[in-house]
């Protein structure tokens, strides 16, 4: 089999004091959406940021389309192709919802217009706002202009940590859809969820953290007709 | 004609004074503001910063004095001052370069930053005086007035004058072009936008990959030339003393407070909320109430509520009252 488009192969590592994460692995295909989940304290967000680059792992690897990028800073992994969505303080709240597309875009030189027109056609609310301050925002409009602004880069890899934390479960199926959009147009999707049930219906593949190793491994389907998972993590 | 009088008065001696000194807190504030907006720091080296770069300017202005060259009616300072902005830019680059840098890299908390300017403006401080000596320096030139005391009351007919010294004239004029021109950079450019992005989620602006180092040696830039202007408009308006302008820290920051910290609009609305204040609490309004109160009323006293060797009280007074009802001043600022 021909290793996935993205690879954390092995990772072990935490924030300088004890190990968070032991020998965890989590892989995304290209175009296809993988789905983290887990109890609190899993190292759910450790995993994604140890992706990211954004603390050091001792042992195991990091490889996007092949190539090992375990040593790149974060900001060498965006030139890469990779975006990442923070959980919380995703968006430039004191700047205009285009101008944080604007920002997102920073690296590119190229003409962004296209890419911006793109991301209101997916998200066709921050058009009418784009004028708009993003703190001025409710909570779900934040979360897509947060997810507007990795977009700008163009990424192959879109990370999203937890994006519907904080909406209501309408908004929450919205993004959804607007996510399995985003995959269909040939960007692989890696995010972590609390909403554990709808994430998995909608992943390819879903990795169950506990205690910063890997529990259980499927796709979306298998996991949600496992018995153990259901009983341990999906309430029955 | 009373009225009038009066009006001609308090413009002469409130109102343009105010907006001349407003002006030049104001741009003495926006780099304080810019500083703990985007390098997340109060930096107490900023007068001493205005008065090197003052000093810098004086020097060339004297050369060029010297030298015979000059653009009268307006002062040679004027044309001495991108050499001041120059100056001052390779002095806070280089400053950046050997101590606020080190900080930066150790992530150290704001604080010790603080506590680290007050060690660059001591430098900054003793360097001035160094070069220049602590005595006051006048170096203004060109012409004195727009408008003459004596020239308007001939004009008018008023028996109070009206004053404008060029110097005040050159301040506003210079103050409004120089906001201007940091709004377009900050709202319009590439780089501004991304200066403002840096200040508002510094994480966030590392992942879209907009590089930290630029935007502080663009900060440390404009502020450069901020302080310079700023100092020199002072110096052209008063006189030129290192110490001086080490006391103008004080209603600097009262400005940046006042307006909200990180906010340029802010740092210009606090500056003529102070300048207005100092000026109107210190000035005797005696001349102004005799042509308003009627006759037999007028006031026998100065009724000046405050000595002017108080007016930097005034500044902390406003600047007390405005943080207990708005803690992050009158514009939406930021506390790190």
């Amino acid at each position: 089999m021909a290793e996935p488009f993205l690879i954390g192969d092995r990772m072990t590592g935490g924030y300088g004091g004890a190990d968070i994460l032991h020998d965890c692995t989590l892989a995304v295909e290209k175009g296809q959406i993988a789905v983290i989940v887990g109890p609190n304290g899993a190292g759910k967000s450790t995993a994604m940021k140890a992706v990211f680059g954004m603390l050091n792992i001792h042992s195991g690897a990091v490889r996007l389309d092949g190539e090992d990028i375990t040593a790149l800073s974060p900001q060498a992994r965006v030139a890469k192709g990779m975006a990442f969505v923070p959980q919380t303080q995703n968006i430039f709240t004191s700047m205009t919802v285009e101008e944080n597309l604007e920002m997102g875009a920073f690296l590119r030189r190229d003409d962004i217009s296209g890419t911006m027109v793109q991301v209101y056609d997916l998200f066709p609310i921050l058009h009418d706002k784009r004028r708009q301050h993003a703190g001025e925002l409710s909570g779900g409009q934040r979360q897509q202009v947060a997810v507007g602004r990795a977009l700008m880069t163009q990424p192959k890899l879109l990370m999203l940590d937890e994006p519907t934390a904080g909406v209501s479960p309408i908004v929450m199926d919205e993004l959804f859809d607007r996510i399995i959009e985003v995959a269909r147009t040939g960007i692989s999707i890696l995010m972590v969820e609390q909403n554990a049930r709808q994430a998995l219906e909608i992943a390819d593949k879903g990795y169950v953290l506990v205690q910063g190793a890997n529990a259980f491994t499927g796709t979306g389907k298998e996991l949600l007709a496992d018995p153990e998972v259901r009983r341990t993590f999906l309430g029955g | 004609m009373e009225v009038l009088n009066a009006l001609v008065a308090l413009s002469n001696f409130v109102l343009i004074p105010a907006i001349a000194y407003g002006s030049q807190l104001a741009l003495g504030a926006l780099g304080v503001t810019l500083i703990y907006g985007i390098l997340r720091f109060s930096n107490f080296a900023h007068g001493d910063t205005m008065a090197f770069g003052t000093m810098v300017t004086v020097l060339v202005t004297w050369a060029l004095q010297a030298l015979g060259i000059g653009i009268a009616p307006l002062p040679t300072a004027l044309l001495a001052l991108p050499f001041g902005i120059a100056a001052t830019a390779l002095l806070l680059l280089g400053t950046d370069r050997v101590v606020y840098r080190f900080y930066r890299q150790q992530k150290a908390a704001p604080v010790i930053l603080v506590i680290v300017s007050m060690g660059v403006m001591f430098i900054m401080n003793g360097l001035t005086r160094f070069i220049i000596g602590p005595d006051d320096q006048r170096f203004a030139d060109g012409a004195r007035f727009i408008i003459k005391a004596r020239e308007f009351k001939e004009m008018t007919g008023l028996s109070e004058g009206l004053a404008i010294r060029t110097t005040q004239g050159i301040t506003v004029v210079t103050a409004v072009i120089v906001v201007a021109l940091l709004f377009w950079f900050l709202n319009r450019t590439r780089t501004g936008k991304s200066m403002r992005a840096f200040s508002d989620n510094e994480d966030l602006a590392l992942l879209s990959g907009i590089n930290p180092d630029r935007v502080v040696m663009y900060t440390w830039l404009i502020v450069a030339a901020l302080a310079t202007i700023a100092g020199v408009l002072y110096g052209l308006d008063k006189s030129f003393k290192p110490f001086t302008y080490f006391q103008l820290l004080l209603p600097i920051f009262a400005s940046a407070i006042v307006g909200g910290l990180g906010n340029p609009l802010g740092a210009i609305v606090g500056g003529f909320v102070i300048a207005f204040s100092e000026v109107t609490v210190t000035y005797a309004w005696k001349k102004v109430l005799v042509y308003l109160m009627p006759d037999g009323l007028e006031p026998t006293g100065l009724v000046q509520l405050m000595s002017t060797d108080y007016k930097f009280a005034v500044s902390f007074a406003i600047l007390i009252i405005v943080l207990l009802f708005r803690p992050t001043g009158l514009f939406k600022g930021k506390s790190v």
